[in-house]
């Protein structure tokens, strides 16, 4: 594991640990490849392909991809660029995301990335859909409109017996994320917190609980998402 | 009733990897799975009641409510649609009294659409309680549903004789026919149990790989790899417990010939699973059966039985001591997406048929996280001849590199659907002159995932050099509506048999869908044709088959017939919302119960 590889990202001359997942990867060279579904300490799962790259000319997703000896990688390509736009504009129209009436504006991350693809009018027509806010459990608030499906929470709330109080139900583009109600009843504060924190949108929010840092002062109002890595 | 579910769940050791069994079974006992004793279930295989419900909720036939005592799922393919689906759907809603999608009130019948059943070249069929019905016309419905009335036996309702072949034996009783219009060199070459067995175990594994890749053997699925290749990577893997798949999920619609395989020579397949096994090493082999199938589930279990009697399953085999190998029948439920290999296992584990990320590749880390090999059941079956007559004999069948024999699934409009065993090489000409195609508009080269081609493309040849595929051909004359009958419902087909787990594939084919609805009622522009291609684009970073393939009725549909929606959008102008003002109004004017006065 520990093993020294040299791999290039846009030109640019990387070195890393053989092995080593290639978001963390370029993130050690000061390279910031987007990602939603991806949460550091949990397996990675792809499924948001937004960070998706070109290895040696094949497209993969760098959440999910090793990195080896002499890879040659496209990341900031107009094609690619695009792509990720696409995605973010994708999941804005088949979900409802009213950021000014959100609470997790300016923490949430697809908001953030929107920012950075300077999304503007998507491009594709809003599906506005019919969803539900499931907000039966004592301590937390699932609300359907917001959620982007990347399973953050199911891979990582989970009890001390490894159940997980998150699951997909349905497929396709039926696909819902929902809330185990036996364990959901159970759910300590400290618990519901991680969620609402694991949650890259607003999709989980801890009840009872007001805007308590003022818009303005959150996480991405400061800085750009990726720009910790970026201006390291 | 709660003693057995809690028997059903001990059946398989409460072991949480059996779960497709432990529903289907309850499915069986109960007609479908309540929601009261997810908790029961969910409790006594050690998971949360949210992670059971991952896995009832994936599958489309697992039901949480209850679907009628006599169950009906009407194929929608495109075949079923060219044979007269319409008049037989309004004739089963009318005569039940209830629409699609729904259960009549007395809770006597259930009416559903289902995807490709694999029947193509019968259509329209249905599965009414797991009993396959093909060839249906309007009048056999009234007849069906009267019999329903009268409560009779689901095959008691039969009026025609059994099909060919094993269909008509003990175990099977089914109407199904093989429609097997072409025996050719390899499948149908004479067939003994044993004798591929007895050559593998004289050679040393090593050896026989070596022989399986001089064979130039490629997945018969539709991705074509080498299979010798694909047995060498897995003898690479770390872990010496390793697992043999055969996959038997053909769901890509318009394919139908394992189906064949299964009926008439399950042996062969058994056998070429065994030959894996010896080849890498392995103990234990699952055949994944799609639901669709279930109705041969007896005569698969019988065919395991007798080798096991003939000693070439179970211990010391084919006399080698020491190579056992043994074989269970997982059947699905119902998913297209579980055809791609790491879906599939993720299938067999008791899980949503979700593909998993590569690497790592199956061959290194497959079933319960070991190296697995999965092979299509057409591929296996081979296997088991090259063994018997050797990799030159197969060398000199095919094309240079595409070796041997592919088994065609052949529908749409022809006088002789049906399975076809041919050489590699033959034109998709040669195709139609011997099915007897005339007239003919397109072909559908691979099923949806594949290729829509033209009258202009008919001398392009099957084989990898060219056109690769898993088999299936549907052809359409010049009398079919291509956008409306074919692509329409092709992209149906994908939206309705995503997994959802990507945002591409789960969002991007209902965009598409949307799009081309839009050009069909006539308010499309140039500039949606255009967008129809370059959005497809975004589909290719999906991260399995289902996702990269689901914009391709569109692409290749705009690739070659690109006149036919040129022909739909309108040219006086540059944008078009599709937006209906005069409509709108009457629509919301008819919900709030008024006149319209336009």
């Amino acid at each position: 594991m520990s093993e020294k590889i040299n791999f290039i990202i846009d030109g640019k001359e990387c070195q890393s640990e053989e092995g080593k997942y290639l978001v963390d990867a370029a993130k050690e060279n000061g390279i910031y490849i987007p990602t939603l579904c991806n949460y550091e300490g949990l397996k990675p799962k792809g499924s948001c392909r937004i960070c998706t790259v070109k290895i040696n000319g094949r497209f993969a997703t760098a959440c999910t991809s090793p990195v080896h000896d002499g890879m040659n990688i496209e990341n900031e390509t107009e094609e690619l660029k695009d792509m990720r736009k696409q995605i973010i504009e994708l999941l804005f129209v088949s979900g409802n995301h009213f950021c000014p009436a959100c609470e997790k504006s300016g923490n949430c991350e697809l908001q953030a990335l929107a920012y950075r693809f300077k999304m503007m009018a998507p491009r594709f027509p809003f599906a506005f859909p019919n969803k539900e806010i499931d907000a039966s459990h004592p301590k937390i608030i699932k609300d359907q409109n917001r959620c982007i499906l990347c399973k953050r929470c199911i891979r990582g709330i989970k009890d001390e017996e490894g159940k997980s109080y998150f699951a997909y139900q349905n497929r396709g583009k039926d696909s819902l994320v929902v809330v185990d109600r036996k364990l959901a009843a159970e759910m300590t504060a400290e618990k519901a917190q991680q969620a609402m924190d694991i949650c890259p949108v607003g999709s989980i929010i801890v009840r009872e609980k007001g805007w308590d840092t003022p818009i303005g002062d959150r996480k991405y109002d400061k800085a750009p998402i990726g720009s910790d890595i970026e201006n390291n | 009733m709660k003693t057995s579910i809690s028997n059903i769940i001990d059946r398989y050791g409460n072991d949480p990897v059996r779960l497709m069994d432990i529903l289907l079974d309850i499915q069986d006992e109960i007609g479908y799975i309540p929601e009261e004793i997810n908790q029961k279930i969910a409790d006594q295989v050690g998971i949360s009641k949210a992670e059971l419900v991952e896995t009832v909720s994936f599958y489309h036939f697992f039901s949480d409510k209850p679907l009628g005592k006599y169950t009906v799922y009407l194929n929608n393919s495109v075949t079923a649609e060219m044979m007269g689906r319409e008049k037989v759907k309004q004739t089963f809603e009318e005569e039940a009294g209830v629409t699609f999608g729904n259960v009549s009130s007395d809770g006597l019948i259930g009416l559903f659409d289902t995807s490709c059943i694999g029947m193509c070249d019968q259509e329209p069929a249905a599965i009414i309680n797991g009993v396959v019905f093909n060839n249906l016309t309007p009048f056999r419905v009234k007849e069906i549903v009267n019999s329903m009335r009268e409560g009779e036996a689901i095959t008691e309702m039969f009026k025609q004789n059994y099909g060919d072949g094993n269909n008509s034996s003990e175990l099977v009783k089914a109407v199904v026919s093989n429609n097997l219009r072409r025996k050719g060199p390899v499948i149908w070459d004479p067939y003994t149990p044993g004798e591929g067995l007895q050559k593998a175990v004289s050679m040393d594994p090593s050896q026989l790989i070596e022989e399986i890749k001089n064979s130039n053997l490629r997945g018969r699925g539709g991705a074509g790899f080498p299979t010798g290749l694909k047995w060498e990577f897995c003898t690479k893997a770390k872990e010496t417990e390793r697992y043999i798949f055969c996959n038997a999920d053909e769901g890509e619609p318009g394919t139908f010939k394992d189906r064949v395989i299964l009926t008439e020579l399950p042996k062969m397949v058994f056998e070429g699973m065994a030959i894996a096994a010896y080849a890498v090493g392995a103990k234990q082999g699952v055949l994944y059966v799609r639901y669709e199938y279930k109705y041969l589930k007896k005569h698969l279990e019988n065919a395991l039985e007798e080798l096991r009697k003939e000693r070439l399953l179970g211990k010391n085999i084919a006399g080698k001591k020491g190579f056992d190998f043994d074989i269970r029948i997982q059947y699905g439920a119902g998913a297209y997406v579980c055809g791609e290999e790491s879906a599939l296992i993720e299938s067999a584990e008791g899980k949503r048929g979700e593909p998993r990320d590569r690497p790592p590749f199956p061959v290194d880390k497959g079933y319960l996280g070991k190296p697995t090999i999965v092979n299509n059941v057409e591929t296996l079956a081979k296997v088991t001849k090259i063994l018997k007559n050797g990799s030159e004999w197969f060398n000199t069948l095919g094309t240079k590199e595409s070796t041997g024999t592919k088994l065609m699934s052949i529908s749409g409009d022809c006088r002789y659907p049906g399975v076809y065993e041919i050489e590699w090489g033959h034109s998709i000409y040669d195709i139609l002159e011997m099915v007897g195609a005339e007239d003919v508009q397109a072909v559908q080269v691979g099923g949806p995932s594949g290729t829509l081609i033209g009258p202009n493309q008919l001398p392009r040849s099957l084989g990898y050099e060219d056109l690769g595929t898993g088999g299936a051909l549907i052809i359409f004359s010049e009398s079919r509506d291509l956008l409306k009958e074919v692509v329409m419902n092709y992209t149906e087909f994908f939206i309705e048999e995503s997994c959802g787990s990507c945002s591409t594939c789960r969002n991007m084919p209902v965009l598409l869908r949307d799009k081309l609805q839009k050009i069909l009622d006539g308010h499309g522009v140039v500039q949606d044709i255009d967008d129809l291609l370059e959005w497809s684009k975004t589909l290719k970073i999906s991260r399995c088959g289902l996702g990269h393939t689901a914009a391709n009725p569109i692409v290749t549909s705009i690739l070659n017939f690109r006149h036919l929606y040129e022909k739909r959008v309108l040219r006086d102008r540059e944008f078009e919302t599709g937006f209906n003002l005069a409509d709108s109004v009457r629509e919301s004017c008819e919900a709030a119960g008024r006149t319209a006065n336009i």
